[in-house]
């Protein structure tokens, strides 16, 4: 059972109560206080430290090919809580062969900054590993246009990242190999 | 026609006159730095550090020193008070609102003509005080005047017509009232110790006050008492925590001047700093021995213009360093109730005023008496 303490207070004494001798060393730590170290960090000049996952703005990014790595599924734009998201589907350019088995690629893919509440759904969603909330923490523009960013944008943010996987390598291969799927 | 030394004094006393103005409003405006910087400082920020005037602040080394140390942010301050909008709430009596801030900075600005802050020599040795008008009854004219004050923040709390203000005017006012007696009580052994026979000094004179404790003891050292009663309604009088009843921004929003805006604002602020800066001036001079050395030593400068320049300066070192303690104080400790006040003042102080004022008239007397 617990016991029941009662505090024995004492009374003050006499130079407790003037309150100086508190006064006093309250005084003696603000002082002290005024040579330490500063915390403040100079913003424009001093950026701070970006701890590793942190969730900036979401960008996409391309694999160590050079080639983009969203397929256009469209699963992040659904995800997305805010509806920020906004993907036009297209097909992969004729051009680029070792892409060719993809059967979609983006014709544009927007992201409202306005609307994006950094909540990594999209990240976590993605089947390609395409889009990466990353350390980008400052956007700002003058207009509400300027805050969407467009795919070129995102990728321009986005850059590259190393792939662990390279899924459409393989699958080709195994297709070539004559079991797709 | 005219009279021409007449007419050369007044402008030579108008001369004066508006260089003091500027030497205590520049003081003013750089208390309100020396506020910021060194609350941030206590706080362990760096504040404000990045106004800078365009030619100063690319000069190589002293640019960067004196923007680090926000040198000119009292410009930048005062500019913008000055462009502010003028707003006047619909709900306000205009007259009283307006004339509230003038009511708060005239009284400030009034106390300083009588302040003496230097001497100078003459040819022939003889010391003039340094000050505008050296009336007999110095400390009396500063105690009468600087209660005036109050009437500016009563006014403003009053015409404002809000609930904020209003509160924050009526404990100003009884806040005032019972520090002022402690106040006045906590002078007067001081100046019963002063002019006792045979020192030569008589009177309530500043001047006498502060040539008294040249080659002597600081009267802080030989009243404590006294100068600490006065230093703790010091703080009172001129609304500094842990007594800035008027304001306490966390209870009454911003108190007194809730209501007001842009440069009438800005007077009032002015106007507060501007006291501190005459309370600390009166301080020096009636317990830390005004321009004098040490104590119990004299004055290590020559008696020519050269020592009355230092005199002066050392004069301001005092009076700068009692600002800091004001602002080091608002940032140690937190802000009083207001039936905490009242009782500290009526219950303690007033009555520890009067018995050393007692106990210093029985000293006074016995030390006085003719010998036998
Ligand atoms: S981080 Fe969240 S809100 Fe922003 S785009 Fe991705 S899913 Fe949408
Ligand atoms: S970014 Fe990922 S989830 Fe979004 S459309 Fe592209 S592949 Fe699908």
């Amino acid at each position: 059972m617990a016991k029941t303490v009662v505090l024995q207070r004492k009374p003050l004494s006499l130079s407790e109560r003037t309150y100086l001798p508190q006064i006093v060393t309250g005084l003696k730590t603000t002082f002290s206080n005024m040579f330490k170290e500063k915390v403040t960090l100079q913003y424009p000049e001093e950026k701070p430290n970006i701890p590793k996952n942190y969730r900036g703005v979401p960008t996409l990014v391309k694999d160590p090919n050079g080639r983009e790595k969203c397929v256009s599924c469209q699963l992040c734009e659904f995800v997305c809580p805010p509806k920020a998201i906004r993907i036009t589907p297209g097909s992969v350019p004729e051009d680029e062969v070792d892409r060719e088995h993809v059967e979609k690629a983006t014709q544009e893919f927007e992201i409202n900054m306005l609307r994006c509440i950094y909540c990594g759904y999209c990240q976590e969603v993605c089947p390609e590993e395409a889009i990466f909330l990353q350390d980008e923490y400052s956007s700002s523009g003058y207009t509400r246009e300027e805050m969407i960013n467009n795919k070129e944008k995102l990728y321009e943010l986005g850059g590259t990242l190393p792939d662990q996987h390279y899924k459409w390598d393989k699958k080709k291969v195994a297709e070539g190999e004559g079991n797709a799927h | 026609m005219f009279d021409v030394e007449l007419l050369l004094m007044i402008g030579l006393k108008v001369l004066f006159a508006l260089l003091m103005i500027g030497a205590v409003m520049t003081m003013a405006g750089y208390s309100v730095l020396a506020e910021r910087k060194v609350s941030a400082w206590m706080q362990g920020r760096v504040g404000p550090n990045r106004t800078v005037l365009p030619l100063v602040g690319s000069l190589p080394f002293v640019g960067r020193f004196l923007k680090g140390l926000g040198i000119f942010q009292p410009l930048a301050d005062g500019l913008k008070f000055l462009f502010k909008e003028e707003m006047i709430p619909g709900h306000v009596n205009k007259f009283y609102y307006n004339l509230a801030p003038i009511v708060a900075l005239v009284p400030a600005l009034t106390t300083m003509t009588v302040l003496p802050f230097g001497e100078f020599f003459t040819e022939n040795g003889e010391s003039i005080p340094l000050m505008l008008a050296n009336l007999e009854v110095g400390i009396l004219f500063v105690l009468a005047v600087s209660s005036l004050g109050v009437y500016g923040i009563v006014l403003a709390g009053w015409s404002s017509n809000s609930k904020y203000p209003f509160l924050g005017g009526i404990r100003s006012s009884a806040q005032m009232i019972s520090y002022e007696l402690a106040m006045g009580l906590s002078l007067l052994p001081v100046f019963l110790w002063v002019s006792e026979p045979g020192t030569g000094a008589m009177g309530l004179s500043l001047v006498d006050i502060v040539n008294s404790q040249s080659q002597n003891a600081w009267l802080l050292l030989v009243q404590p008492l006294s100068a600490l009663i006065f230093l703790i309604a010091l703080f009172a009088e001129t609304n500094r925590l842990p007594f800035d009843m008027p304001e306490s921004e966390t209870d009454l929003v911003g108190g007194f001047h809730t209501e007001y805006g842009g440069f009438k604002f800005g007077i009032f602020f002015v106007a507060e700093y501007a006291h501190i800066v005459v309370g600390s001036a009166i301080f020096t001079i009636v317990f830390l021995g005004g321009w004098h050395f040490l104590p119990w030593m004299a004055d290590p400068w020559p008696a020519t213009w050269i020592g009355s320049l230092i005199g002066v300066g050392w004069f301001l070192a005092k009076t700068i360093f009692l600002i800091f303690f004001f602002i080091w104080v608002r940032w140690t400790l937190p802000r009083f109730r207001y039936d905490q006040v009242m009782n500290l003042g009526w219950t303690k102080l007033l009555p520890l005023a009067l018995l050393n004022l007692i106990f210093y008239v029985l000293l006074v007397t016995w030390l006085d008496q003719p010998p036998a």
